[in-house]
């Protein structure tokens, strides 16, 4: 079972990971200033496998993705959204930390919830109730299948879809 | 063939092929700007990918993020960027020559009808000129470098008409929050804003309408090339929105019944009336950034400068946007103005904005600030407020030390 930190709507990079802690400022230990002046608690009480549950707009602002990979570092499993913006929905891609845009998943997602994630089967267990996801688009499956874009471009060197 | 947007027009021509909202497809990328915050990611990326930059000169490295070098990982990050970039034959804008978005449109690497990916949200700039410009995170920069193109889907465009002139002692900044207040900070998530300003605006005050487009979520914001740009660039042909184009929606801004507008803490849709603001204490005021740093807003700032004092309670901190900027004040006696006023000049840069260095702010201090985002403990401390507000008024709060308007100020005798 896996724990639920609930954020608010308009969460942005800053809040996720402080410019000041980036690892171009602090080194390799960044991750540990994961929403620090948020939930100063969440970094060191989260634990590997966790879901963060969002409102709209999640990942508004800069384009460092330092920021998802300090969440990636500390085990988070996927964030479940309302909305995603667009520069912070690539990094997660890229990083391939799941980023559910499911609005009426994340809006009923509440704070220390207890739930069950299954990602090849596109469902979120909480007790006894079942979440289903939305299926992935065919430019990305084919991307993931490889693991990630960067794999597949490694892979083909060429992108999903290009002749 | 269906009408186009400008968006999908830069986009067709990148991809070899018409596409349309909604879209996704590879496109041919012209230039790739990585800045050194970020560089040392986009490096271990392509060392990852075992690749080079395919064109090294369509690749430039700047130090602008905490230069000179805060600390000493800051230096190492700095080396390393510099480094690559001399020996990968990339172009490289080292310390003190200006913030990557006012650097790149003053070396004419930015183009009308241009698509440029940069390692910044604030990468929206270059719609400015006429190009497609927009910010990417480590790892489609570092995969754009090494392919010479990336993957996008094509944005449904938002359209911004503007109607009447402004009145005195409003600019393009007002103009650029008023409609981020309009839309909100999600309002045009995904989608290209193309703002038709006919022959209005100098290209200065274009790229800060250009900059701000990311704050409402925007993937580019597209100025229709007029006045001063249509002017100064070779803008082709082609580079126009076709009659009958498809846009998801349309904001229209009467310019006549535009004041003077702040971003409220904790963020920037959050916009008031100057007016409704007054009184607040201010301790710091941040003349600078990308949104806000050069000379048409030091101009507007020693204007309500000149002859007046800042109040002792209060700091002003001065960061032009580049070298150049800095030149041009120097030469045109804007800095001394500044100067004698008592302003504080810093290194061409990006400042304080993100909290790294050169004016970070303590728990309970109130910043008015020039440029883009004033998130909780962007600047500093998450205890500290930041107001956003245009260069005129950003100066009459250093010399009030309070929130105001420039006609609120005593009246200069002599």
């Amino acid at each position: 079972m896996a724990r639920v930190w609930k954020f608010p709507d308009a969460i942005n990079t800053d809040d996720i990971l402080p410019g000041k802690y980036a690892p171009f400022m602090v080194g390799d230990d960044f991750h540990r200033y994961a929403f620090h002046h948020l939930r100063p608690e969440f970094a060191e009480q989260v634990r590997p496998g966790d879901i963060l549950a969002g409102g709209r707009n999640w990942g508004l602002g800069s384009s460092r993705e330092y920021a998802p990979q300090a969440l990636k570092r500390l085990g988070v499993a996927a964030i479940v959204a309302v909305s995603f913006a667009r520069i912070h929905y690539r990094n997660l891609l890229n990083l391939g930390l799941p980023a559910l845009d499911e609005p009426e998943i994340a809006a009923s997602l509440r704070d220390g919830d207890q739930v069950t994630l299954d990602l090849e089967a596109g469902t979120l267990q909480r007790g006894e109730e079942i979440f289903h996801f939305h299926p992935v688009p065919e430019f990305l499956r084919e991307a993931l299948k490889e693991g990630s874009i960067l794999a597949y471009y490694r892979r083909y060197q060429k992108f999903p879809g290009e002749a | 063939m269906r009408p186009q947007t400008l968006a999908e027009k830069i986009l067709s021509r990148h991809a070899g092929r018409p596409v349309w909202a909604g879209e996704l497809c590879v496109v041919e990328v012209d230039h790739v700007m990585v800045v050194d915050s970020i560089a040392p990611s986009v490096l271990e990326v392509l060392q990852d990918l075992r690749a080079e930059p395919r064109y090294p000169d369509r690749v430039s490295f700047v130090i602008d993020h905490a230069a000179p070098a805060v600390n000493e990982s800051v230096a190492a990050a700095q080396r390393q960027a510099r480094t690559y970039a001399r020996e990968h034959g990339c172009l490289l804008f080292e310390v003190g020559r200006g913030i990557c978005h006012q650097v790149l449109i003053e070396e004419g690497i930015v183009q009308p009808g241009k698509l440029i990916l940069g390692s910044d949200s604030h990468s929206t700039t270059y719609g400015a000129v006429g190009a497609f410009g927009t910010g990417m995170g480590a790892t489609d920069i570092a995969l754009a470098a090494a392919a010479g193109r990336t993957w996008l889907k094509v944005p449904a465009s938002l359209k911004v008409v503007l109607r009447g002139e402004l009145g005195p002692g409003v600019g393009a900044k007002d103009l650029a929050l008023e409609m981020i207040g309009r839309l909100g900070a999600d309002g045009a998530t995904y989608m290209s804003i193309e703002i038709d300003a006919g022959d209005r605006f100098s290209r200065g005050e274009r790229m800060t309408l250009a900059n701000l487009c990311v704050e409402a979520g925007a993937k580019a914001g597209l100025v229709l090339p007029g006045g001063e740009v249509a002017r100064d660039y070779a803008v082709p042909e082609w580079l126009r929105p076709d009659p009958g184009a498809q846009y998801r929606a349309t904001l229209e801004i009467d310019l006549a019944e535009l004041s003077p507008r702040m971003s409220v803490p904790h963020q920037v849709d959050q916009v008031r009336e100057v007016a409704g603001l007054r009184g607040r204490k201010v301790d710091q005021v941040f003349l600078g950034s990308c949104t806000n740093g050069r000379l048409e807003d030091l101009h507007a700032a020693a204007q309500v400068l000149r002859g007046r004092r800042v109040n002792p309670g209060t700091r002003l901190l001065v960061i032009p946007a580049s070298s150049l900027v800095l030149e041009a004040a120097a030469e045109d006696g804007t800095l001394l103005t500044l100067l004698q006023a008592g302003a504080v000049l810093g290194t061409p840069g990006c400042g304080p904005c993100m909290g790294r260095h050169q004016g970070v702010l303590a728990p309970g201090e109130v910043c008015v600030s020039t440029s883009n985002r004033n998130f909780l403990g962007r600047m500093g401390s998450a205890e500290a407020e930041i107001y956003l507000a245009s260069p005129a008024v950003a100066a009459a709060c250093a010399v009030a030390g309070q929130i105001a308007l420039p006609e609120d100020l005593e009246a200069v005798h002599g």
